[in-house]
């Protein structure tokens, strides 16, 4: 409990130094749009200032309420980092906890797709197997460990399992909302092209509900690392999270620390990856519907000066599109 | 192109499949049909006859029932009464043959003017750069070309209508059916779209059926107008020609429109 509260306060310090940081940026540039460099910059005085102040809590020992005394300090950490590097476990761990983790999304990506397309499109489909999903869904994924060791001959394969089922319900259930909401003109178009059941499912449905997709996507992605983290810690072999967990029972501080932020910056990874993907084939999108929330993050900026140019603001879209799918 | 001296005679005198000789339209006809949703009857007891090559426009109030007909035509709804005939075929449902231009947005919005196009060549089964150029062909004819790399929200609205129309006609359908495709374009779009209308179908052949509530824009476009209101096909009537958006003092003309106005209730 005492690890997650530490961990909890500089989670928020980091927030709050961010915005000071925004605002003051923001009043210096009087409504004009940072650079992109400039904002790449201000994200990395938002990481640094965060390491600063853990440093500077955990190494001058603070103990009001919250204690920080027994708290590892960055540079302990970083000495434990380096030394995991050097040694060979923590890349299996990184390489097995990847693995796992690819497995069990790209098998929940397509299989949600499909199923979420079938059930969208067949009433048959519905009323077979939507009731099922429907139970299934609410269960948590980790609750079905249980489930995973009595149906899956190794470790390994229940894990994946667990992965998948986490991933499997948000593209599932965005795959079929983003199907059954597309615009009914565009398959009546086709049909009347001569189109059929496949023509459709390729020219229509799939594109048009890509945007949907990606954003259970972004979600399942998400859940698979809580997932295949919190599987690992229960019954794997190597792996982010079963050594993060050792590394707790062994009291080794310093090493847990190093696990958390290898599961931060492999799960940023993957979650950027995907957001890319997902932004480069729906890129059809019209930008002018996302104009207004890229907007009013800079209202004051824009108050005090003209209308931001839309080539300028291009930039900004990208990062409240961001903001929509997740 | 210029191996064309040594491939047959007969394989060079046909002509690019774009340029070919107007496919010929196809007769539409509907027999004391009652159209709809089975909840929701729209029209009953219509009887109606489109010959191959005429331009039938039906006017009559919104939601009276023009794009149920329209549907029904383009076999999307089967009729829930009477019989709706092809060249005296039963109509089994939707077909190449028989192409429908919205007036909403039917564009995919992911693809550009060009890949719109493309598309029904590609249902057919063309080449890939046979349907390229017959795109850019078609796009050209009807005043997109330049915009034919863009995605359909990038261009204004009567560009849009355009480029399905376009799409429309590029399947060489030997019907073309039009559910209110002007309707959101500002007057002077539509008329410039009327104009357009009329001389890119001369010379497909193709049976048009036109929907609008517009009655001016009926009796310009129509070789006859449909009558439709309060759920029933009122009358269909004749219009003079030949086609003259000045002529509209003229005496049958106004007659003809006094007539229509009338029988609309309007």
């Amino acid at each position: 409990m005492r690890r997650r509260a530490g961990a909890g306060v500089v989670m928020r310090r980091r927030a709050g130094a961010g915005l000071v940081m925004r605002r003051r940026a923001g009043a210096g540039l009087v409504g004009r749009p940072l650079p992109a460099a400039g904002r790449y910059a201000l994200r990395m005085v938002s990481l640094v200032a965060a390491l600063g102040v853990w440093q500077a809590l955990t190494s001058l020992d603070i103990d009001l309420w919250l204690r920080f005394s027994q708290f590892p300090t960055v540079t302990d950490v970083a000495h434990a980092f380096a030394d995991r590097l050097a040694g060979p476990d923590y890349w299996t761990d990184l390489t097995d906890s990847l693995t796992r983790i690819l497995s069990g999304f790209l098998l929940a990506a397509v299989l949600g797709v499909a199923t979420g397309v079938l059930v969208a499109r067949s009433r048959l489909a519905e009323d077979l197997i939507g009731p099922v999903l429907e139970v299934v869904r609410p269960i948590p994924a980790i609750a079905l460990v249980p489930v995973a060791i009595l149906l899956f001959p190794s470790n390994e394969q229940g894990i994946v399992f667990i992965t998948f089922t986490a991933a499997y319900f948000p593209v599932l259930v965005s795959t079929r909302h983003a199907v059954r909401a597309l615009t009914p003109v565009w398959e009546e178009a086709v049909l009347t092209m001569g189109g059929g059941r496949w023509r459709i499912l390729g020219s229509v449905v799939l594109p048009g509900a890509l945007p949907g997709i990606f954003g259970g996507l972004s979600v399942g992605i998400g859940v698979s690392w809580i997932c295949v983290i919190s599987a690992e810690m229960i019954s794997g072999q190597y792996g982010v999270g079963y050594r993060t967990w050792q590394d707790y029972t062994v009291v080794d501080y310093p090493g847990v620390f190093v696990g958390m932020v290898t599961i931060g910056v492999l799960g940023w990874l993957t979650s950027t990856a995907v957001e890319l993907l997902g932004r480069r084939l729906t890129r059809w999108l019209p930008r002018t519907s996302y104009d207004a929330g890229g907007r009013a993050r800079n209202v004051r900026a824009a108050s005090s000066a003209r209308e931001p140019k839309s080539a300028a603001s291009a930039p900004k879209t990208e990062e409240a599109r961001d903001e929509h799918l997740v | 192109m210029s191996t064309s001296s040594d491939i047959t005679e007969a394989a060079a005198r046909a002509p690019r499949v774009t340029d070919a000789p107007p496919a010929h339209g196809t007769r539409l006809t509907l027999r004391a049909a009652t159209l709809g949703r089975p909840d929701a009857p729209a029209v009953t007891g219509v009887d109606l006859d489109v010959a191959p090559g005429e331009i039938l426009t039906v006017v009559g109030p919104s939601g009276c029932g023009k794009s149920t007909l329209l549907r029904t035509l383009a076999g999307l709804l089967a009729p829930l009464d009477g019989e709706a005939d092809q060249d005296g075929r039963p109509l089994t449902g939707p077909s190449a043959d028989r192409a429908l231009v919205f007036q909403e947005d039917a564009l995919l919005p992911w693809r550009t003017l060009r890949a719109n196009v493309e598309l029904p060549l590609a249902i057919q089964g063309l080449a890939r750069a046979d349907r390229r150029r017959q795109a850019s062909d078609w796009l050209a004819r009807v005043g997109v070309g330049d915009r034919s790399g863009q995605l359909p929200h990038r261009v204004s609205g009567g560009q849009r209508q355009r480029a399905q129309l376009a799409r429309a006609l590029a399947g060489r359908p030997r019907a073309v059916l039009m559910d209110e495709p002007f309707g959101a374009l500002d007057a002077q779009t539509r008329a410039g779209m009327q104009d357009l209308l009329v001389e890119v179908l001369h010379g497909t052949g193709a049976t048009v059926v036109f929907v609008t509530h517009d009655v001016d824009e009926a009796l310009f476009l129509g070789d006859r107008v449909a009558l439709l209101g309060n759920g029933r096909l009122t009358a269909v009537r004749d219009v003079p020609r030949p086609r003259d958006r000045t002529a509209r003092d003229d005496p049958a003309r106004l007659a003809l429109r006094r007539d229509v106005l009338s029988s609309l209730g309007s």
